[in-house]
């Protein structure tokens, strides 16, 4: 008897750490997140990326349709080449979709933003986005403004 | 003079000889795993005294750090007109650090010092030749099976730590300073990572488990066999667990995090 009671507790100890350890991986972070090998790649170039990281979201209107899967730089054009991984249920973007680094809120972490063209060819794995358009810079954007004050 | 270097010299020896011994009696830890499996219920009656018992303490310990946590990153926040992220901030510091430092600090004050002392004590009342009489190693039936218990104990008490303190995060800031509740996981989510933060923070724990339980037995296996030996070697695992947490939690987090 006493052996059992011992038993149990033990057991309602095991189950109480692995409930814990299914809420972090549940709760606290999240596995609804679709994996790395269920999409494809097309890369964008970008003048400036300014705050973007690998693993920001890539979105179209508003909608996470994929993230960023690497950041490089590339000599010959001197430009930042991002390289975008999109989820496979989204595999019909017009050939001529626009990627745009936009920041979610003032302060907020920076993403890619696609619009679709009007292309009817579609956007293919290791495709290129030619239509881009740079982060906003806050330091330039407050620098303009204080420029454009000053000519007033 | 020359006594001073002679002493010296016989204190690095002795140091020296006796992290020797702690490793050979670690690898014989390792190798005695097949026997406890065998022998379960010394597992099972170990991993109640030194798991169940020291729940209470992670419990509450873990809801109150993560209450502290909920109340001054909400102070420093509102600053910044960020109190959104507040989840972000409990979470991540629980999961990456708090969680399994504080844990494992917890664990070598209630259940390292506990063992240590038991060993000792058993040694002194001379248990343990005794057992070696009789043809049984004691290192298999005694050391092994709490060494073991504590190195599984460990990562569910941190689990369990952590859990419960991104939830006190949640009763200070959602209950009590009115942060909106979706925020606060919808924040927490997307950059609490499954493989980066979550799975390395369960990596620490079973890192500090071993190094914990094993200074424990240690210490009590290696013991002077007199009241006063046991009480220094109890003294020395607390010290020296806390010292070496510390320390291998620095360069685990330069490893896993310095990217």
């Amino acid at each position: 008897m006493q052996k059992k009671t011992l038993e149990i507790w033990v057991g309602l100890f095991v189950v109480a750490g692995m409930v814990a350890l299914f809420f972090l991986s549940m709760k606290v972070s999240s596995l609804n997140k679709f994996s790395v090998d269920d999409g494809y790649v097309v890369e964008a170039r970008f003048e400036n990326v300014g705050g973007l990281k690998v693993r920001s979201p890539v979105s179209v209107s508003g909608v996470k349709v994929g993230r960023v899967d690497a950041i490089s730089y590339d000599m010959e054009n001197y430009e930042a080449r991002v390289t975008l991984l999109i989820d496979n249920k989204y595999n019909a973007f017009p050939e001529d979709t626009s990627a745009s680094i936009f920041t979610s809120g003032l302060l907020g972490e920076q993403y890619v933003s696609l619009e679709p063209g009007g292309s009817d060819d579609f956007l293919k794995d290791g495709d290129e986005i030619r239509l881009v358009q740079s982060a906003v810079i806050l330091e330039q954007l407050i620098g303009k403004f204080l420029f454009s004050k000053a000519d007033e | 003079m020359l006594g001073k270097v002679q002493q010296l010299g016989r204190s690095t020896i002795s140091s020296l000889e006796r992290l020797g011994r702690g490793f050979l009696f670690f690898l014989q830890l390792l190798t005695a795993l097949p026997t406890v499996v065998v022998r379960f219920p010394l597992l099972t009656q170990q991993l109640f005294s030194i798991g169940v018992l020291s729940f209470l303490i992670i419990f509450v310990s873990g809801l109150f750090v993560g209450m502290v946590l909920g109340l001054q990153g909400y102070n420093t926040l509102i600053d910044f007109g960020a109190e959104e992220s507040l989840g972000v901030m409990v979470a991540l510091s629980l999961v990456r650090e708090l969680g399994p430092v504080v844990t494992a600090l917890l664990f070598a004050g209630r259940a390292g010092s506990a063992l240590t002392a038991e060993i000792g004590l058993m040694k002194a009342t001379e248990q343990l030749s005794g057992m070696e009489m009789m043809a049984v190693d004691p290192i298999k039936r005694i050391v092994a099976p709490r060494f073991w218990a504590g190195v599984i104990s460990m990562p569910l008490l941190a689990a369990i730590f952590s859990a419960i303190g991104v939830i006190g995060g949640y009763i200070v800031g959602v209950g009590l300073l009115g942060i909106d509740g979706g925020a606060f996981w919808s924040q927490m989510q997307p950059r609490v990572d499954l493989g980066e933060d979550i799975l390395n923070g369960v990596i620490k724990s079973i890192v500090f488990g071993v190094v914990v339980s094993w200074i424990a037995v240690y210490e009590g296996y290696d013991a002077t066999p007199t009241s006063e030996g046991v009480s220094r070697a109890t003294t020395r695992t607390v010290v020296h667990s806390a010292l070496a947490v510390l320390g291998l939690d620095f360069m685990l987090t330069a490893l896993m995090f310095g990217e």
